[in-house]
């Protein structure tokens, strides 16, 4: 990892987006992480995806477990409120978040360490649960922040840096979302942001638990020839089923596409995402094909992206607890506290 | 040959019965009822952990003093589980009695000096009833109305009781109201003679209410204003987290059917505590409610809310350790535990409430110190005070109490340009102000993380900002003394002294009492909060020995104070009990006793100042 600073991601076009805030304002602190590493370029889709989105930055909540995928919400969206939690922990705090203030955004960040060895417990209850939130995993099969040991997503038969092969079998977070529940599942590689912005953004629209597997090379430790999580790798065996398109509520829909060849899923609140379809079998809205048609490539050593599954008319977790609509934290005291009088009547049961 | 015990208003009956067989209702019925004759009860439940098969006993002490601790020996056995006969036999008093199921011919020999209470319980209900489970279920009701004829509970208590318990199923009154005058009607035909213990009508219970700690505790979350709960189920504090949705159900769900709250079952305590520091990060009151091992799973989580600085309550009903070690029997081993949860430099402030009342009360006010002080606060009860139904002061609450949340910065604040440093120490109380999610377009964001960070929450791992914002939580832990309750004094002048705490506070004030009878009066001080008041310092010092008694092994509270206050360890002597079962007044006077025996020390009135 390296101390020195680097210039601020600089954008060609300072254009403003509808709340007239520039690229920049969505922006955090200079990134430390290694010059290469794939984790920035997610923090760069991300920054995108809201600008364009124009998303109140501060209406965002971005959370976090530990490792260098979990430092970079330091280095995005600085109008948000960010923590950086506990090794494998960040789903419970975003869970806590969430149902504190059902109104705001939640962008939950971590990696494979973080969600698939340590938090995989986490990980698969959070799923279950459906929070509204876009969990984003940057997945390079090692704990960057540790350096270079396999995690629970590297490939049985991986080879590391040194040669040492690893011979556990691998966990895909991506089948495991689908199938603990998660309503939204899609997987995407850093180095792909045209597939990878339109993800972020469907997710943040979606309602319900979205989540996103991006594939995002360790330059340091792992992306070597042997490695199936490098830039090479990845770039080779890339299968996309489909490409999205996020076309917000509102918004007229400009691109005709060819018959047949494109699929339109209306989100919860409206918006349409286009999804090309770049396999002509698959069915995102169908789980368990989903998740059969993902092991058939998968068993091919290809890397699956585009948005693997989707249920967007799925209640989220205040839906089905019958939660008021003002948020917990804003509840008055009048609202809370049932009173002496009700006191009373309470200690009179209890004579 | 010992005559039989002869005792009004002060006794103790203990039922030993089997898990699941349903004497659960009968046993409280029966609590109650002397209750209602104006009389102070306290009712334990002693019971394994298992849900059917396994002995279980419900001990009533009848107290017209209003002794509420447990007292050792039992006067009348109620005998229900041939399984724990001897042993059952083995607690009678000399004098005392003992009720069984006389249907078949008894194999086991009573103990010497005891009067046998026969009465063909099964045979009673086979001919009553027809279907298995009544017949089972009727036993129970049936010894509870043998047990009002003899000691002359008024039948119409009962059926006043059984009127209110059923109130929704009607069908129930009669046929429990008949099994009652079953049972009574055998006592008064076949057991002529009586027995020696009655009850007689007083009115020494007052306006008190009878309710278990961990009700009194949920209701002061609810109170307190807690909105949120994320709990992983755990004996003792089970019934808390449950407590808590029952009665949000009643009070906090909008006409229209919306819920002002929501509780979570997490999947594991790491998930419940998490839950909660995300939901107080965002700025809702929120708690879990769990016991030993939970803390114990919480710590790396509970180490990160002390330094991020985040209010959570955690509840801690304790019990002995470790996992599976005595579920079910209850302790006061987690202080230090709780007192330094986490991993570097902690120290997190603790309540320790002595009754239900206590219970209430510390609850609600947790929620107000952790947010005016930005950080987890415990609340420590046991199973003896939270799993048992205890006589206290009614719950109270001032209609003009207004929730505290302490320095948080709203919309306003943060627009009329004032500067925001999350860790800044602005009134030089340690206590910085904190911003929440989602409040203003371009001001007060800011990143949380553990301690790498400077007053201002940009990342630092520079030394002389760690030790600055250690300083500051420091003085920030000191200011929590202004909010705490203070420690409860019994001073008589003695030279000598006990403290304690929590759940030994009735067996102790009997014991006080029994010390100052035989003219050996001590000094007393309760502590009800960590870090201690300066007078708990002050009390040590101005005493020759003192006492610190507790229910663990190591002294644990001890160990607290000789670190708060650097206090000469052989000041204080600890007396510990830790065997699983509550504390008693006569464990209590025999250690003491024994203690200044062996240091031959004569008891002292301190020099008076003429
Ligand atoms: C409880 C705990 N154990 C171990 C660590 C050390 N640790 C920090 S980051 C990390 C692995 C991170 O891996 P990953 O989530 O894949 O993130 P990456 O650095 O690869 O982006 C480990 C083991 C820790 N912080 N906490
Ligand atoms: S993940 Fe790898 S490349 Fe990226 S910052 Fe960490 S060590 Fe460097
Ligand atoms: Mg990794």
């Amino acid at each position: 990892m390296t101390y020195i600073r680097k210039p601020k991601i600089q954008h060609p076009r300072l254009s403003r987006n509808a709340l007239g805030l520039t690229r920049r304002d969505y922006e955090g602190a200079v990134s430390t992480l290694c010059a290469g590493c794939g984790h920035d370029s997610i923090s760069a889709a991300i920054i995108e995806a809201c600008y364009e989105m124009s998303l109140p930055a501060h209406r965002i909540a971005k959370l976090s477990g530990i490792g260098c995928s979990s430092k970079t919400p330091t280095y995005f969206l600085s109008r948000s409120h960010g923590f950086n939690s506990v090794h494998g922990r960040m789903p419970a705090v975003l869970t806590g978040a969430y149902m504190a203030n059902r109104d705001l955004v939640y962008i939950g960040v971590s990696g494979d360490g973080d969600s698939a060895s340590i938090g995989l417990g986490q990980f698969a209850h959070a799923m279950r649960r459906g929070v509204n939130m876009t969990y984003i995993v940057e997945n390079n099969g090692v704990y960057g922040l540790t350096k270079g040991q396999f995690s629970a997503t590297a490939d049985y038969g991986a080879k590391n840096k040194r040669g040492v092969q690893n011979f556990d079998e691998a966990i895909d977070l991506a089948t495991l979302a689908i199938q603990m529940g998660a309503t939204f599942v899609a997987r995407s590689f850093s180095g792909d942001k045209a597939q990878l912005v339109p993800l972020i953004q469907a997710a943040i629209h979606h309602r319900g638990a979205a989540f996103i597997d991006v594939v995002s090379p360790c330059v340091t430790f792992n992306n070597h020839r042997e490695s199936t999580k490098g830039f090479d790798y990845v770039r080779a065996h890339n299968a996309a089923v489909n490409r999205p398109d996020l076309i917000p509520v509102r918004e007229e829909v400009r691109v005709s596409y060819p018959e047949g060849a494109t699929e339109t899923v209306e989100l919860h609140d409206g918006s349409l995402l286009q999804l090309t379809k770049c396999a002509a079998d698959y069915n995102p809205r169908d789980r368990t094909r989903a998740i059969n048609a993902i092991q058939e490539r998968q068993r091919l050593n290809q890397v699956v992206t585009g948005l693997l599954y989707i249920d967007p008319d799925a209640p989220d977790l205040h839906d089905e607890m019958g939660t008021v609509s003002c948020p917990l934290n804003q509840l008055s005291d009048a609202e809370l506290i049932p009173g002496r009088a009700q006191l009373e009547v309470i200690n009179q049961a209890h004579r | 040959m010992h005559g039989r015990l002869e005792r009004t208003n002060d006794f103790v009956v203990k039922f030993a019965n089997v898990n699941g067989s349903g004497s659960a209702s009968a046993n409280q019925l029966f609590a109650k009822a002397i209750l209602r004759m104006g009389v102070p009860v306290s009712p334990r439940n002693i019971f394994p952990s298992n849900i059917q098969g396994l002995p279980t006993w419900y001990e009533v002490r009848v107290s017209e003093a209003g002794y509420l601790g447990a007292r050792s020996g039992v006067d009348l056995m109620v005998a229900m589980n041939p399984e724990t006969w001897s042993q059952d036999m083995a607690s009678v008093e000399p004098g005392g009695y003992v009720l069984y199921d006389s249907t078949r011919a008894r194999t086991h020999g009573l103990p010497t000096g005891c009067q046998a209470l026969g009465v063909p319980l099964t045979a009673l209900c086979s001919e009553a009833y027809s279907d298995a489970r009544q017949r089972q279920l009727f036993k129970n009701t049936m010894y509870v109305g043998v047990l009002a004829q003899l000691l002359g509970i008024e039948f119409a208590v009962l059926e006043t009781l059984v009127r209110d318990q059923f109130k929704r199923k009607a069908p129930l009154i009669n046929a429990n109201l008949d099994a009652l005058s079953r049972g009574w009607a055998y006592a008064e035909a076949h057991l002529e003679g009586g027995i020696g213990l009655q009850i007689q009508r007083r009115d020494a219970c007052g306006d008190r209410i009878f309710i278990d700690g961990n009700t009194a505790a949920a209701l002061g979350a609810i109170y307190g204003g807690a909105t949120f709960s994320a709990w992983y189920p755990i004996t003792p504090s089970s019934s808390l987290a449950e407590a808590y949705m029952h009665y949000a159900e009643r009070l906090r769900v909008d006409p229209d059917g919306q819920r002002k709250y929501v509780v979570v079952q997490a999947e594991d305590e790491l998930a419940a505590i998490g839950m909660v520091v995300g939901a107080a990060w965002n700025g809702a009151r929120a708690f879990t409610a769990t016991s030993g091992p939970g803390i114990s799973l919480m710590q790396e989580f509970l180490g990160l809310a002390y330094f991020a600085e985040i209010p959570a309550v955690i509840f801690d009903v304790q019990r002995g350790g470790p996992s599976t070690g005595m579920p079910t029997r209850t302790q006061q081993s987690d202080v230090l535990a709780c007192a330094h949860a986490g991993h570097g430099d902690t120290r997190h402030p603790l309540l320790l409430p002595s009754d239900p009342r206590e219970c209430f009360d510390f609850s609600a006010l947790a929620f107000d110190l952790a947010d005016r002080l930005q950080t987890p606060v415990f609340v420590l009860s046991d199973l003896d005070i939270g799993m048992n139904e205890r006589l206290c002061d009614p719950l109270d609450w001032d209609d003009a109490r207004t929730l505290d949340r302490g320095k948080v910065l709203d919309f306003d604040a943060l627009d009329s340009g004032a500067a925001f440093g999350r860790y800044l120490d602005v009134d030089g109380d340690g206590i910085p102000y904190r911003t929440l999610p989602g409040t203003h377009p371009e001001r007060g964001a800011f990143f949380t993380r553990g301690t790498t960070k400077d007053a201002y929450a940009r990342y630092s791992e520079a030394g002389d900002d760690y030790v600055a914002n250690m300083e500051r939580l420091l003085r920030k832990y000191e200011r929590a003394l202004r909010w705490l309750p203070e420690p409860v004094l019994h001073e008589c002048g003695a030279s000598d002294a006990v403290i304690f705490f929590g759940s030994t506070a009735p067996a102790m004030h009997e014991a006080l009492d029994m010390f100052a009878d035989a003219g050996a009066a001590l000094d007393a001080l309760r502590v009800r909060s960590v870090p201690f008041h300066p007078k708990v310092g002050a009390f040590c010092e101005s005493h020759r020995l003192v006492f610190v008694v507790e229910q663990n092994r190591d002294g644990q509270l001890r160990s607290l104070l000789i670190e708060q206050f650097d206090l000469d360890p052989k000041r204080l002597v600890s007396l510990c009990h830790y065997d699983g079962t509550p504390i008693t007044a006569r464990f209590i006077v025999n250690a003491i006793s024994h203690q200044m025996d062996e240091r031959k020390v004569v008891p002292l009135r301190k020099q008076v100042e003429p």
